[in-house]
Formats: C-alpha cells, structure tokens, sequence
C-alpha cells in the first residue's frame, strides 16, 4: 500500500512540476479537451480505482481480526479492567488475577475482553497489532494471536489523565506448554 | 488609478467615506463595517496563532529528549489541550471566517454584509471568549483532558477543577461567532450580488464560502448541544454521559466528531477557495472545469457529515458502520482529487507566474498531497487500529491542517496584502520565509510518521530511553524551531511592508475578481458604484470598470438620506431586487457581547443570581437592538426614489433570509437532541425508561392545541389582517400555551439528578418552553411596533421575518410530542 500511495504521490508532484513549466496550450479548445483528460483520468479513475484496490486487500484483512468462532473449541478468554492507572487482568476460567501483565500462549487465539472502570482508556500491543478502547459500561472483545514467544510492551493508547504516560503493561507470550507450566504454577 | 481623481469625484468620495467610515478614537470599538471587522477578525486570529505556536514549542521541548521532566504531566496535558483548542477554535475558524468577510462582499459586488452588526457582535463574542479561555492557561487551571474533551474523564468526577468549565462555556461563547458569521455569510452570498451576477458567475471563492457556511450552520450545533449537556452534568449534576443513571459517554464522542469532522472542511473549504482563486491568476487564464469545482465542492459538503465515525474506529462499532464509514471516508478522495486536477489542468494550459504567493500554493499542494495519501491509508480500518492514537495520526493530522489551512492562508496573506496596504510585499525575505518554514514543517512533521509507525502514542508527556524514539523526536523539535523562525520571518516581513513595500500598482496581478476595481489602500465603502456584471471575470471582460467603478457611473453612485445602501438582488439570477439599507456604527454589539461574557463568567463561577441577572439584561439587550430597526425613524427615515424599494417594504428580506437559515442551525440543535434521546435509549448500559410517561399526556396535548390556534390566528395577520387587537389576541394565546406548559413540566416533578430519561426531558421542555415564550413575546413586541407604524398591513416586512420562527415552535413541539410521549408508550416500558 505504501509503494502503491508513494507511487501515485511521485506521479503527480511530477505532472505538477511539468506543468508549471511547460508553455501553454496554444488553442482554448486543446487546452480544454486535456483538460478533461486530466480531470476524468485524475479526479474520477485514479481515486476510484485506489478505492477500490484498498478495499479489496483491506476488509479480507479486517476479517481476520474480528473474534469470530474458530473452528476448535472456544478461544482462551481474558478479561482486562482498566483504571487510572493499572490493568486488572483476570482469567475467568482458572480464576487466575494479575496487575499490569497478561500472559497468553502463542499460535492461539485469545479473545480479551475490555472494560474501564473509570475512564476511556484503550488496549494496545503495538506488535501484536490492533487496539480497542475500553468504555465504561461497555466491553469490547479484542481477538489477538501472536506467532512469537516473547515479552511484547503494552500501553494505555487513549489519553486518560496525569498517569496515561505510564500507563504500561506486559504481554508474556509462552509455547504451548509453557503455558500450561506459567498456569500450574500461578494457581499453586 | 493612473490619473488622480477628478474634483466631483474626490468630493463623493468624501461623501461616501463620512457616511461609511467609523468613528474616531474610541468610537472605533461600534465600527460595524466588515472591512473593519473582517481585519480584527484576521488580527486577533494572528495573534491566538502566536500563542498556539508558542504552546507547540513547550510541547516540542518537553518531547526532545526521552525521560525529560521539565514539563511535568499536569502542566503538559494542560499544553496539548490548550493547543488543539486555540488553533481549531480561537485560529484556524475565526481567521477564515475573518477573511471571508473581508473578501466576500468585495467580490460579489457589495458594499458591506448583509447584517453588519452580527459580524460585529461576533467579532466581540470571539474576542472575549478567547480571552477567558485563555486566561485559564495563566492561572495554571486550563482545561486538561484534551480539545475533544471525552467523557468520563471531563466530567466532574476526574476533572473536579475549572478547567473543563473555561472549555465548555469559552467554547460555546465562541461559537456564536461562527453561528453568526455563518448565517451572515450564507445570506449575504446568496442575496447581496451585484445585479446581474448569477450563480454561474460568482467567482469561485464565493462558492466555497457558501458551502463553508452552511456547514457551520449544520456542523456547529451538536457540540454546542454537547458542551451544553456536558456543563449541565458537571453543574447541576445532570446525567447524559455518566453510566450510572442512563447516560453514555460514547453520546459525546458522537456529538462532538459530528461536528468534529464536518470542522475539517469548514477550515479545508475556504483554504481551497483561495487556491482555486490565485491559481488562475497566475495561470493568466480562466479556471479549467468550473463546474468540476462547484461539483466537488457541493459533493464534499455532503460527504463530510457522513464521515464522523472513523474518529471512532476503535471504540467498539458493528463491523457492517465500520465498513460503512470506511468507505465513506475514502470516498472524499474523489472531490478532492477532482479539485487537485482541475488545478492541475489549469496550470498545464496557462502560462505560470512564479510570485511569492505562488511558492505557497506550490507548498500546499506538496503538503497537501501527503497529508491526503495518508488520510486514505488511515480510512483502512485494520492500519487504522494500529495507528490510531498514535504519531502517526499526528503526523497526518498537521499536514493536512497545516498543510491544507496555513499554506493556502498565508498565499493568501500576500495576495491581498497590497489591497489591504496598497503596498507590495517584499519577494526575497518572503522566500526566505517560505523555505525555513517549509523545511522545518516537513522535518518536524515526516519524521513523526515514522515515529507513530514505531509505536509512540500520542499525548504522552515523556517517554523511555531505548525505544527508538529519541532521535526522531529530537529531530522534529529541531524542525519545529526552524518552523517558529519561518513564521518569525514572514511576520516581520509583512510588518515591515506597510513601512517599506513599494507602491502597488492597479491590480497589481492582473486578477479578475471584482475586489480588485477598489481603489487601493482599501476605503470603507468598496465601490463608488456598482456595476452590472456580465462575465464570470469581470476584471478581465470589462476592463472598463477598473476606471467606471470609482468615477461613480454605475448604480448607487448617490447618497440617499446619509444612508449606508447596497444593492439586494435575486438568489439564483442575480437580478437587481431591491435596495438593502444596511445600518451605521453601532454600540449595540460591544454592548451585548459584553452582557454575553458576564453571562459567560458568571456560569464559570457558579454564582447562579448573577447568571439570571446577565440572562435577563442579555434578553434586554437583544430586544432593544431588534426595536431600533426595519421601519423605526431613527434607522429608514423614508423609502428611496428610483425604480427599487427598499428592502424594509418588501416581503421576503434579509431578514427573512437570516431568519431560515439560523433555524436550519436551530433545526440542527433540536435534532442533534432528537439523536441523543434515541441513542440513549436502545444503547445505554443503564438506560431506565418508566413503565408510563411522567409527563401528563392531557397537559402536552391541550397545551399543544392552544398553540395550533395560536398559530392559526397568527396566519389570519400575516395573510393581510393586520392589527394591534389581532397581534395581542395571539399572543395571549401564546402566554396560555406557555403557562400551561410550564404547569405540566412542573407537575411532571422530573428528577433529571437521577436518571438520564429525566434528563433529556428536562432539557427538551426547557427547550420547547424557550421557543414558545420567545415567540410569543416577539409577536407582542409587533403589536406595539403595529401601533407604532412600524409595521402594518402595507409594510408587512418584519411579520414575515417573524412567520418561519412561529412554522418552526410549532413543528418542533409536534415532533417531541411524538418523539418523547408516543414513541415510548408504544415501544418502551422498562426497555
């Protein structure tokens, strides 16, 4: 997408700098009859066609990312409660509850649901991708799967009063069976 | 002129200029002329510039290093609201709307606007308004929880300060001013041409302050509404946004981004008039694709309104809206594009002029462009929810803004600098100028789109060493400073103009709008006479009027009874319809505008005797102006001679004209309610609807026919029965239907403390019962001026002005009926 955007930047900054440069149009009607070109061609075509390009390579895209039912069983569910200035992170099924960090297992999706207890605040792992905000009186489910076993940086992504800077956590992506250890051993 | 004017000509001159030109010393603060007007406008707008930019540099300060701690939290949130909310709200609007009103009637062939004294009421609602807002930055209590102000963490729980008080009450002081400047605009565009200037020949610019207007008019009452309902939570502990009680925060976010988004094009619309009216100039050759223009201009006033939800992508909406507005947004590429090609094109087929004026437009387009190719990447949803909240956002938010705003505005700035001056600018500082801002701009603000990519969120005061963040942002502090030099050098290089710039010749770029036949430095008057138009560049086709305009051979070219007159044609054809007396200095504006900021302060400090006592003298003050008016002695002794009438004989006015069109924005507030009500409703997680109305059905409906009859005997006057009994009996009618509204609300015994429900009732009713009361009292206030002969049977102007406000109380109670009382007997229950 950025090479396509980039592309049609350059192209134009082009045309532009032709055209200011270039003599002018020797009769009205040619003048007027390119004219149409330029703006059938640049202001109808070119737009409608990025249109529909995006589009087509976006919503297969967004797609994936909702929390539809996978095929399998049901998706781990986490529940995570945002306040000025920490994450409550509970587990419903293990009853496990943790402060300011999440641990989930990799190639697994995860369904997170969000709620605020105070303020608007929003839910975003940079690298895992995909932010939600979380409302009062409302939760969202956030569908997140991670490839990689690793620590990733989580934070606050919609401002919420003096602490939004610091409003950070830590997602703890475990394999399979890790996973399974992290959760015996929390429970004991 | 090439020669000096001639002896009678000097002498009119003079005439004209006595009659028009405001008073010395300190009489200048009742100037209502819109030259006048129109320069405080773009001055003051400056000047909240300077301070907005003073703002950015603390915040580029703070951000250049990682783990700096000389700004703490408190006072940098307070910054970054504090800037969001000067430029969009104390700049970027009010220096359009002040260049529009300096530009619009000198283009279109007028001498002043259609309501002079709005402009200035305006003017001074801005000014004092601006001024309390700002003032809270010095007292170190500014608003602190953004310019968009979300809810819950504005409401008086998480911001128990002022802060948010000085936004929601500063901000809807202001926005009278754009509410008036709208109406204003809108009528005076579509009823003040020079005879003969169609709409297929209004320059360009002129269209897109049309369409800048309206959208105010539709763009600005749901965050009035908004900032109402939130300071009536955070007061009287009202409940629209809270949770508890039946509200929902997410009603704010969409009431401000329905105004929110439409405010983008109310600031891009203007900023793109004045790229469509240069490029031609320095093209030398009429714009390609007229039509194109106004095509995409009228498509993107639309679109614009249908965008609001993709400032909301990440909150939680149906999969289906999200695609909705996805779409949606992306689909304003296509007037945009349609409007950059016909610049294109306009270029490729003229010969170009490389001025000062043009390497700004050079630098809007580039700017531009960008900020527009991510827009679209950001209409995406799933880029959009990794970037939101992000740098990025930022990023592209200023280039758009900055890009699509401050480039064309300064091109501007030097175009009709000479008209203002009579002097022209000086070409290599202004080069110098361009450059430090241009590359300071884009150093500050390219970076930061790698930055957002690289995961840095916005609206953090610091952040860790060790991300990858350091250089970047070191780097675009740099930029910023660079960028503060440039705008540094520009100003001096226009303050210096007026001393040193040499002597601009007659229509020193040869242009082809009307504003350039005024002879320069600009006089108080615009046009000795006005001409009839012909062409769609008049300056071009009839080169004449350069020499005619000024020697008074055109219509109007006399002074009637030290009347200020301009000449009202028809909307569409641009056929000479009537003359419009337009009235003189005034002190009625500064008058009412202070009222309005006692008001406005009072409100801030809670002290609620005080209040009542400024909403009383405000009320004073509005209906002394409204009686010294129309056909009153002291304001249109008699009517003209000559083949038109003055416009206070006819029937269908200005005044009828300002009157639909600040309904539309009244019609706006009322069904932005009307959205709030039925949002609540099946959305609120508390949402409590009583099993039976609290409102007494037999109340609503009785009041409500008392004042169908009221509104039948009214028709009776206004179809030609004109009396003072008549006029009285309507309005006893009215009082009936008023105390017996007010009766039912009181027996209603709401609790708008507790439940949401209550809430929006309390606040309908209060709204239909100030509809009704002020209606009737107007139509009292008529039965006097009947007596009075100000109005009669004859001269029925003002009726008619007052008849759509008498269509729109009743209409307006009608649907609430339905909306508040049948609806939920037949749908709700306990839902």
């Amino acid at each position: 997408m950025l090479g396509l955007l980039g592309t049609i930047m350059l192209l134009v900054f082009a045309v532009w700098f032709i055209a200011v440069r270039r003599a002018p149009a020797k009769t009205e009607s040619g003048a007027r009859r390119a004219a149409r070109w330029w703006i059938i061609g640049g202001g109808l075509v070119l737009p409608m066609t990025a249109i529909v390009l995006i589009l087509g390579f976006g919503i297969p895209l967004g797609q994936r990312m909702l929390p539809l039912p996978v095929s399998d069983g049901e998706p781990l569910r986490i529940n995570v409660t945002a306040r000025q200035w920490q994450w409550q992170v509970n587990y419903p099924d293990s009853g496990i509850r943790l402060t300011d960090e999440v641990h989930i297992p990799a190639n697994t999706p995860v369904d997170l649901h969000l709620t605020s207890d105070d303020v608007v605040h929003s839910f975003w792992v940079p690298r895992l991708g995909g932010k939600l905000d979380m409302i009062p009186g409302h939760t969202n489910v956030l569908r997140l799967q991670a490839d990689q076993p690793g620590t990733y940086r989580g934070q606050c992504a919609e401002f919420c009063g003096t602490g939004h800077a610091h409003m950070k956590f830590r997602v703890q992506v475990h394999d399979q069976t890790a996973f399974q250890r992290w959760q015996q051993e929390v429970r004991e | 002129m090439s020669q000096a004017p001639s002896a009678e000509q000097q002498a009119r001159n003079d005439r004209f200029e006595r009659v028009w030109g405001n008073l010395p010393g300190w009489g200048t603060l009742s100037a209502v002329n819109h030259t006048t007007v129109g320069l405080r406008f773009l001055i003051t707008g400056l000047i909240f510039f300077l301070v907005g930019g003073l703002l950015a540099m603390l915040i580029r300060t703070q951000l250049a290093l990682p783990e700096q701690e000389i700004i703490g939290a408190d006072l940098y949130n307070q910054l970054f609201t504090m800037h969001g909310t000067v430029m969009m709200f104390l700049f970027a609007i009010p220096v359009l709307e002040g260049a529009a009103m300096y530009l619009i009637p000198k283009m279109i062939g007028a001498r002043d606007l259609v309501f002079p004294r709005l402009s200035a009421l305006g003017y001074f609602c801005y000014l004092f308004g601006g001024l309390i807002i700002l003032s809270s930055l010095f007292l170190q209590i500014a608003p602190d929880s953004g310019w968009f102000m979300y809810t819950p963490l504005s409401s008086r729980e998480f911001s128990p300060g002022m802060g948010s008080d000085f936004w929601l009450l500063g901000i809807t002081f202001v926005e009278i001013s754009a509410i008036s400047a709208g109406v204003e605009l809108a009528v005076s565009i579509l009823r003040s041409r020079a005879p003969g200037m169609s709409l297929q020949r209004m320059p360009l610019f002129s269209w897109y302050i049309l369409a800048m207007a309206l959208m105010i008019i539709f763009g600005f009452p749901p965050l009035i509404l908004g900032s109402v309902l939130l300071e009536l939570e955070r007061a009287a502990g009202w409940v629209f946004f809270a949770v508890e009680g039946g509200g929902d925060p997410l009603l704010w976010q969409h009431l401000f981004w329905l105004f929110g988004h439409p405010e983008v094009y109310i600031i891009f619309l203007p900023a793109a008039g004045i790229v469509s009216t240069l490029i031609p100039v320095f093209a030398g050759r009429p714009i390609i694709g007229y039509r194109w223009v106004v095509l995409a201009i009228i498509m993107m006033g639309f679109v614009s309104f249908g965008l609001w939800v993709h400032h909301m992508f990440t909150v939680g909406i149906p999969q289906m809206a999200q695609a909705f507005f996805s779409v949606a947004s992306m689909l304003v590429a296509i007037p945009t594009a349609i409007q950059i090609f016909v610049w294109l094109a306009t270029l490729w087929a003229g010969k170009v002029r490389f001025h000062l004026p043009m390497l700004w437009i050079m630098g809007f387009l580039i700017v531009f462009v960008c900020g527009g190719l991510t827009g679209v990447m950001l209409a995406l949803v799933p880029f959009n929810w990794q970037v939101h909240d992000t740098h990025f956002v930022v990023a592209h938010m200023h280039y758009v803004l900055v890009g699509g705003m401050l480039f064309p505005l300064v091109a501007g700035l030097y175009y009709w600098l000479p008209h203002v001056s009579g002097r022209m600018p000086s070409d290599s500082m202004g080069r110098w100028g361009f450059w430090l801002f241009f590359i300071g701009f884009n150093m500050t603000f390219l970076l930061m789109h790698l930055t957002g990519l690289l995961g840095m969120p916005r609206r953090v005061y610091t952040y860790e060493a060790g991300l990858g963040w350091g250089w970047l942002n070191l780097l675009s502090s740099v930029g910023g400073f660079v960028m503060a030099i440039g705008v540094a050098t520009v100003i001096l290089d226009i303050v210096l103009h007026f001393r040193f710039g040499r002597k601009a010749s007659p229509n020193p770029w040869q242009a082809d709008t009307l504003e350039w036949a005024i002879p320069m430095p600009v006089n108080a008057y615009n046009f000795a006479s006005i001409p009839e138009i012909r062409s769609r560049h008049p300056l071009w086709d009839q080169p004449e009027l350069m020499r005619s305009i000024p020697a008074g051979e055109h219509g109007l070219s006399q002074i009637e009874d030290g009347r200020r007159d301009t000449i009202g044609s028809d909307a569409v054809t641009g056929e000479a319809r009537e003359v419009m007396h337009l009235p003189t200095n005034s002190w009625e504006p500064l008058i009412t505008a202070a009222v309005l900021a006692g008001l406005c302060l009072s409100l801030l400090l809670k002290t609620y005797l005080l209040a009542i006592l400024f909403a009383v003298l405000a009320l004073v003050a509005c209906l002394r102006w409204s009686w010294v008016n129309g056909l009153h002695p002291r304001i249109a002794p008699r009517d003209r001679t000559g083949d038109l009438p003055l416009h206070s004989r006819t029937t269908d006015g200005p005044g009828r004209w300002g009157m639909i069109v600040t309904l539309m924005a009244d019609g706006t507030l009322f069904a932005s309610l009307l959205f709030g009500w039925l949002y609540l409703w099946p959305v609120a997680p508390d949402w409590q609807m009583p099993e039976q109305s609290p409102l007494s059905v037999w109340g609503l409906l009785g009041s409500g026919l008392v004042l169908a009859g009221a509104l039948g005997l009214w028709w009776r006057q206004v179809q030609g029965a004109v009396s003072v009994g008549g006029l009285l009996l309507v309005t006893v009618v009215g009082l009936a239907h008023c105390v017996a509204l007010v009766l039912t609300a009181i027996e209603a015994g709401l609790g708008p403390g507790d439940s949401a429900h209550d809430s929006i009732l309390a606040v309908v009713l209060a709204y239909l019962i100030f509809h009704s009361g002020l209606t009737t009292l107007l139509t009292g206030l008529q039965a006097l001026r009947v007596r009075q002969g100000y109005t009669s049977q004859a001269l029925p102007y003002e009726l008619r002005v007052l008849h759509p406000l008498w269509g729109y109380t009743v209409v307006v109670y009608w649907i609430s009926i339905v909306v508040f009382l049948a609806l939920p007997a037949a749908f709700g229950g306990g839902a």
